[in-house]
């Protein structure tokens, strides 16, 4: 027979998964976010998420271009999300400097060096984010005011700052329960925040997608909420007045964003379903603990970055469960 | 819900073409070579030379010890060769080659279709014939079958579990057995039982088949003891492991045999080939082969004589197309590219596949982003990034912790890598590397 053949071992198909899929699905399920982000804050919001995805990418492209030297990796659209997570965020009003300090940190600081896709140990989206919170606390915690929500008592403060600021004082969560936001504004996005994280139906709508295309299990978000929730829960059940429900945990600050699209970054989450049960059951935790009886508001970076640093840990220790130690059923 | 086994799993799409086409008899080739060795363990030992006239079914290679087969002339003719001759992966290996004249079958072979439905033979009378007919497991693994119908002492078989799974994609040589020799089907498999003093058995069909689970549900009233169990299409439910889990919720220990559990487990063709040994004195001569592919004019499924060049089945379903670049042994997920298309169908040959170019060829592979896939989808519960990565710094000591010895080469995480790696290539070195310092462990320790 003329005709050559190919010889390879099997299997001899592959499945529709491919690296730069997956994460182009991502960024599809942010597409919702990143509509309620324009309607509500206009066009800042399109110029902040603009600029952070090209510095983002461009960060990427220099450094692999001309100081690895290596293959082109922008096309597998990791750093396309990274600027997208990153956008979402920083609130509207961040100067444009600040912001391509954030992706330079982000790409340059916590991802490149590590080798790029795959090695980094923390979440680079996260790392711009905590670096430009840290370096800029004053123009990273104020927000323009969202007019149909807000009140006069809490313009430009986040709905976790405002209560956090209001029980500092000594006041009762009675008499600051009028000033917040409804939990339908929160649902919708009328409310001061992050640019992704103000709408927490879009953010469920993404989550539901990149379940149907089979990009992410359900177990992290599931397993991050279902402990805040629990936590916040027993907390708010054993004093009303101080501690609020377990329902505006979850639809304030980055509750959402973080559990479904941050804790789940396959480069620094653990490789199977028990450690992923311990990863988010510490994030949950975590956040709580920051948010309640910590000095900032919100804790949901900070919880998943120090998760982040376990998870080489727990992969080194938690194992799958194997086929066949289970106790046969006889 | 319906059953299924508990750990991990793909979803290939199934692609079963032929899944239609009748089983259509091939006929008389005019040449064929039968290996010596088409079963797992000893090659057979050679009684013919070159220049003797056989018969179709008459022995013509004996089983060298317990773990080997008898290998029969599938055909009647003359010996024109006793040599060894390139296999289907270009390797030479010893075989008879005989030119076809006539088909004058050897004595005590009953050739008509009456179906012979009483069991008269004691278990130990029918694991002789079967192990004299060379019946080996025909889903692909070749393994002697009278060595799995031997219970180790100590050991007890419960039940019996026939694989109608036919989990691999474009297959359906199975299928088509179930729908159209049922009844053969299952007396074999009331003889496999008889043989294994058992009085259950079941027969494992994935819903992808639902006509095939129609059908054998309303026969095996007739037949106490036979029940048609409906599976959850998922791969690899047809590996021995995954299927006993799934009939029956047993795990077979890890490095254990599937008898540790109480099951004994055969294929359907494997089935019909001991209906035919026993009630019909026929060794296994011929077999169901499905011939399939995206761009082969007519998938079929062809019953053919051991031996026959599998370039004729080809040719007989339209040639190997133009823009075909792979030639798969067997199936897609665990078949074996062919070098050699000359090379003869034997026992384990369930099918061919023909794959076009843009199928054949492997994605680039790029860089791990440990999106935990191959992890969730292993059948075996391992970390087939971590084994790959151990594989490919060679350090199998870790290898072996990690039970790389385990895997049963089912390609899923290969499948599933969304970076393209080659998973399975890498961990079957490991295995290999594993298996080597067990050995020579075992040497020492003795």
């Amino acid at each position: 027979m003329e005709k050559k053949l190919i010889i390879s071992p099997s299997p001899h198909i592959h499945g529709v998964d491919k690296t730069s899929r997956l994460m182009r699905d991502v960024v599809i399920a942010l597409l919702p976010a990143f509509a309620v982000s324009v309607v509500v804050y206009g066009v800042n919001a399109l110029v902040v998420t603009g600029l952070s995805v090209v510095s983002c990418v461009l960060f990427e492209f220099l450094i692999q271009r001309y100081l690895l030297r290596g293959p082109l990796t922008i096309n597998n659209w990791s750093a396309v999300l990274t600027g997208l997570l990153l956008a979402f965020n920083l609130p509207g009003t961040l100067p444009a400097w600040q912001i391509v300090m954030g992706c330079f940190v982000a790409i340059a600081v916590a991802k490149m060096p590590f080798g790029g896709l795959g090695r980094n140990l923390f979440n680079p989206a996260l790392v711009g984010r905590v670096f430009l919170l840290i370096s800029f606390p004053v123009q990273m915690t104020s927000f323009a005011p969202v007019t149909r929500a807000a009140t006069d008592a809490m313009s430009g403060a986040t709905p976790l700052a405002f209560v956090k600021e209001a029980l500092k004082k000594g006041m009762g969560l009675d008499q600051i329960m009028p000033d917040l936001p409804s939990y339908s504004d929160m649902l919708f996005g009328f409310r001061s925040g992050s640019l992704g994280e103000i709408a927490a139906l879009a953010l469920i709508v993404g989550f539901i997608y990149l379940l149907w295309r089979k990009v992410i299990t359900w177990h992290i978000p599931v397993f991050v909420i279902g402990t805040m929730t629990a936590f916040s829960g027993i907390l708010h059940l054993a004093d009303q007045a101080h501690y609020i429900s377990p329902l505006f945990h979850l639809m304030a600050g980055g509750t959402l964003l973080g559990a479904i699209y941050m804790a789940t970054d396959y480069v620094t989450s653990p490789m199977n379903t028990r450690g992923m049960l311990i990863y988010g059951v510490g994030i949950g935790l975590i956040t709580i603990l920051i948010r309640v009886f910590g000095a900032y508001p919100e804790g949901m970076s900070f919880a998943i970055l120090i998760m982040n640093a376990t998870v080489p840990l727990i992969n080194k220790y938690v194992k799958p469960r194997r086929f066949g130690l289970a106790p046969a059923k006889r | 819900m319906s059953k299924t086994f508990k750990i991990g799993g793909i979803h290939p799409s199934d692609s079963k073409l032929s899944r239609g086409a009748a089983i259509e008899v091939f006929g008389l080739p005019q040449t064929v070579t039968i290996p010596v060795a088409q079963h797992i363990g000893a090659p057979a030992v050679t009684c013919v030379a070159k220049g003797d006239q056989v018969k179709t079914g008459q022995v013509i290679a004996t089983a060298a010890g317990f773990v080997s087969s008898n290998i029969h002339s599938s055909v009647s003719g003359v010996v024109t060769s006793v040599d060894d001759v390139p296999d289907a992966g270009g390797m030479r290996r010893k075989a008879v080659t005989i030119q076809v004249e006539g088909d004058q079958w050897a004595e005590g072979i009953d050739r008509s279709d009456k179906l012979m439905s009483s069991v008269t033979l004691s278990a130990k009378e029918i694991v002789e014939k079967i192990t004299a007919a060379g019946i080996v497991g025909m889903g692909g693994a070749t393994f002697p079958t009278h060595v799995k119908l031997s219970i180790p002492p100590g050991k007890k078989a419960e039940c019996l579990i026939i694989n109608g799974v036919e989990c691999e994609p474009y297959l359906t040589s199975d299928h088509r057995v179930m729908l159209e020799r049922s009844e053969e089907l299952l007396v074999g498999v009331q003889i496999l039982c008889k043989a294994l003093g058992v009085e259950k058995a079941y027969i494992g069909i994935e819903k992808n088949k639902p006509d095939a689970i129609a059908h054998l549900k309303g026969l095996v009233s007739k037949y106490p003891g036979v029940e048609v169990v409906p599976l959850k299409v998922q791969y690899p439910q047809g590996g021995e492991k995954q299927l006993i889990d799934a009939v029956v919720g047993r795990q077979v220990p890890s490095g254990a045999l599937p008898i540790e559990v109480g099951a004994v487990v055969q294929n359907v063709g494997t089935a019909l080939a001991v209906y035919e040994a026993v009630q019909k004195n026929k060794p296994l001569i011929e077999r169901v082969v499905t011939v399939t592919g995206k761009s082969v004019k007519t998938p079929a499924n062809y019953l053919v004589r051991i031996g026959t060049p599998i370039e004729a089945l080809i040719e007989r379903s339209g040639g190997v197309p133009d823009d075909c670049e792979k030639i798969v042994n067997g199936g897609p997920m665990m078949g074996r590219a062919l070098s050699n298309p000359t090379a003869p169908v034997t026992k384990g040959t369930s099918g061919i596949l023909l794959m076009r170019t843009k199928e054949a060829r492997r994605p680039a592979a790029t860089t791990c982003i440990s999106c935990a896939k191959c992890v969730a989808v292993c059948p075996m519960g391992l970390e087939p990034y971590l084994i790959y990565k151990l594989a490919c710094k060679t350090m199998l000591a870790e290898a072996e912790e990690h039970r790389a010895t385990d895997c049963i080469e089912c390609g899923s995480c290969s499948y599933a890598c969304p970076a393209a790696l080659p998973l399975l290539d890498r961990i079957r070195l490991a295995k290999a590397g594993v298996m080597k310092i067990a050995r020579e462990r075992a040497i020492k320790q003795k």
